[in-house]
């Protein structure tokens, strides 16, 4: 399996060398990175060459690294049923430039583009219907970046004088209780004091 | 005569229609009966599980899976714990996999005994729903006496299953399926051959494999466009590879062949849950590594190390190696995938969650262009949907 991929890869890379970045393997799966501006060629790609033969769109969806310089991360999972092989494509992008729609190539792609629109505000280039999918009408901004906070801005509900449901700006009775669980002497990189006696 | 302006009607589906599974709000572009352009909004159920995912430790999350799709609980976690374990590199010891497989069949009969008798209800017959949920309340005792929960289960954990089977349970459920085909057979007497259902059903909603794979589509809704794409046989997991089954395709991809499909199925499944039964070896039900999977009871009673691991487990959780996983399971609506990234520390990074039901749910502008406003309901019924998983 490991071998049959490498040579996937192996190949990809070669017939796809303007788009690819890198080619790893993780674990047992394919990870190919592209640039930005060339997903559709390289989707249509796999898509249609015959050793690839990715005929399925399962999954498009964004991460955000906010340390890194271009912050969001877009991945496509792909799945080839005659060869029975998964293959993931991931580009990276900022919060202002547009990524290239590839819902010319799958139409699945169109919910998860608007989703990751959603979730991450980045923008889809082309896209036939860029509205926002699983967050509230008139919301604002994109609740799955990492600076977006878990509680959200606003909290909504029913006021009975108003015979509406009204917006209110969040207010938590207790804060927000985020423990940190992990082990104060792992990582730890500052001398404490006392530790030089350690070394004598 | 001057030329009568005939504009389109727009009609708002739901979100409160019986016959929306949910809470789809579907907005109808019609020309007369004739449907025009579908646009469902989703999302009224958002709840941010993939926000909250990132919030908290592997362990903590598992429940979250369970309450996406709400009507199969069990084999959401499932696709979790593999996700986990591949990045921990662990895998369950054999009588967990096989614990595994026999409660993820059983999920997949809670599945599609509802869909198919909400579909009946749906198209016009009442009765199925009626027979349907005497089973499903079976089932769930099944769950609970496993569990402590009737359907939230937190059952699958990383490593293996929180805990073994009662005494006499493997028996009752033995009991169970022994006699669960006189249902299936009472099902499709009335549903099958059935004019009224077959009007409602054949033809309706058809979809080719080619379109099929262009709109994502999987699990039974791929398979009654006629492609045999199981992952269970393709890509086994939890030792699926043992078991001898059968993978039902239709011919048509219409509704009335995904109703045949999922009702094949469940004769599949009562095979798979036989043969668990039958082979199903003692030993362990989690993996003896201390730092995933907390040590037993008594053993916290006189053993310190065993004390010191409860403690940090249940509070700190386990660290995952940096990396990322996109790992499936055939849950009964299609794939189900977990894409998961670790960075190291006992927190998920980022946890997507690929949801069957969203790719199913987005072909429905497809399937119903050019149908009746009646056919929106059987489309909608036959395709499963939950938007437990849809909306996350």
């Amino acid at each position: 399996m490991d071998l049959a991929l490498r040579d996937l890869g192996d190949y990809i890379e070669a017939a796809l060398s303007e788009a690819v970045i890198a080619v790893d393997l993780a674990g047992d799966e394919l990870v190919v990175k592209v640039h930005r501006e060339r997903i559709v060629r390289v989707l249509t790609f796999l898509r249609d060459d015959v050793n690839c033969q990715f005929k399925q769109l399962m999954d498009v969806c964004g991460a955000d690294y906010p340390e890194r310089e271009d912050r969001f991360e877009i991945v496509y999972n792909l799945l080839s049923l005659t060869h029975n092989q998964r293959i993931r494509v991931k580009l990276q992008t900022d919060a202002r430039s547009p990524v290239p729609t590839v819902t010319g190539v799958f139409n699945s792609a169109n919910w998860w583009e608007r989703e990751t629109w959603d979730m991450y505000g980045v923008y889809f280039r082309d896209h036939p219907d860029l509205r926002r999918i699983l967050t509230d009408y008139g919301f604002e901004g994109h609740p799955l970046r990492k600076d977006f906070p878990l509680t959200g801005y606003v909290e909504v509900r029913y006021d009975d004088l108003e015979k509406r449901v009204v917006y209110e700006p969040v207010k938590l009775t207790q804060d927000f209780r985020s423990f940190d669980f992990l082990s104060p002497w792992e990582g730890i990189q500052a001398q404490l004091p006392g530790d030089e006696k350690a070394e004598k | 005569m001057a030329e009568t302006q005939i504009k389109n009607f727009t009609l708002n589906f739901g979100p409160q229609h019986p016959s929306a599974h949910g809470v789809l709000r579907l907005v109808l572009e019609m020309d007369g009966e004739i449907i025009d352009r579908a646009d469902p909004h989703v999302g009224l159920l958002h709840r941010g599980t993939e926000k909250l995912i990132e919030y908290k430790s592997y362990l903590q999350a598992v429940p979250y899976f369970d309450r996406l799709d709400y009507v199969a609980p069990q084999n959401q976690e499932h696709a979790f714990a593999l996700a986990v374990e591949k990045l921990l590199g662990i895998e369950a010891p054999p009588r967990a996999q096989y614990i595994r497989v026999l409660f993820a069949e059983i999920g997949r009969v809670l599945n599609h005994v509802f869909t198919i008798c909400a579909f009946a209800m749906d198209i016009g017959a009442m009765t199925p729903m009626l027979w349907g949920f005497e089973e499903r309340e079976r089932l769930m005792e099944f769950c609970e006496r496993v569990s402590g929960a009737r359907m939230h289960m937190a059952y699958f954990r990383p490593g293996g299953v929180a805990l073994d089977m009662p005494a006499g349970l493997a028996d009752d459920i033995w009991k169970w399926v022994e006699r669960f085909p006189k249902f299936l057979d009472d099902c499709e007497e009335l549903l099958t051959e059935n004019r009224i259902f077959k009007q409602r059903a054949v033809d309706v909603g058809a979809i080719t494999a080619e379109n099929a794979f262009d709109w994502g589509f999987s699990g039974p809704n791929l398979r009654a466009s006629g492609v045999a794409w199981d992952l269970r046989k393709a890509q086994p997991y939890d030792g699926y590879e043992r078991f001898d089954f059968d993978v039902p395709v239709g011919k048509h991809g219409d509704c009335y062949d995904r109703y045949l499909v999922r009702m094949y199925e469940l004769r599949e499944c009562v095979k798979i849950i036989k043969q668990c039964l039958d082979q199903m070896p003692a030993g362990p039900v989690k993996t003896d590594d201390r730092k995933v999977s907390p040590p037993p009871r008594a053993e916290m009673k006189h053993s310190m190390e065993a004390l010191i691991h409860h403690f940090k487990l249940y509070t700190e959780g386990y660290h995952v190696p940096a990396g990322e996983t996109y790992t499936v399971v055939e849950a009964p609506k299609g794939e189900f995938g977990v894409y998961l990234v670790a960075d190291g520390t006992n927190k998920p990074y980022r946890c997507k969650i690929r949801a069957p039901g969203f790719a199913h749910l987005q072909a429905m502008d497809y399937l119903t262009r050019g149908h009746m406003l009646a056919d929106v309901v059987a489309v909608l019924g036959s395709l499963d949907i939950v938007f437990g998983e849809i909306d996350r």
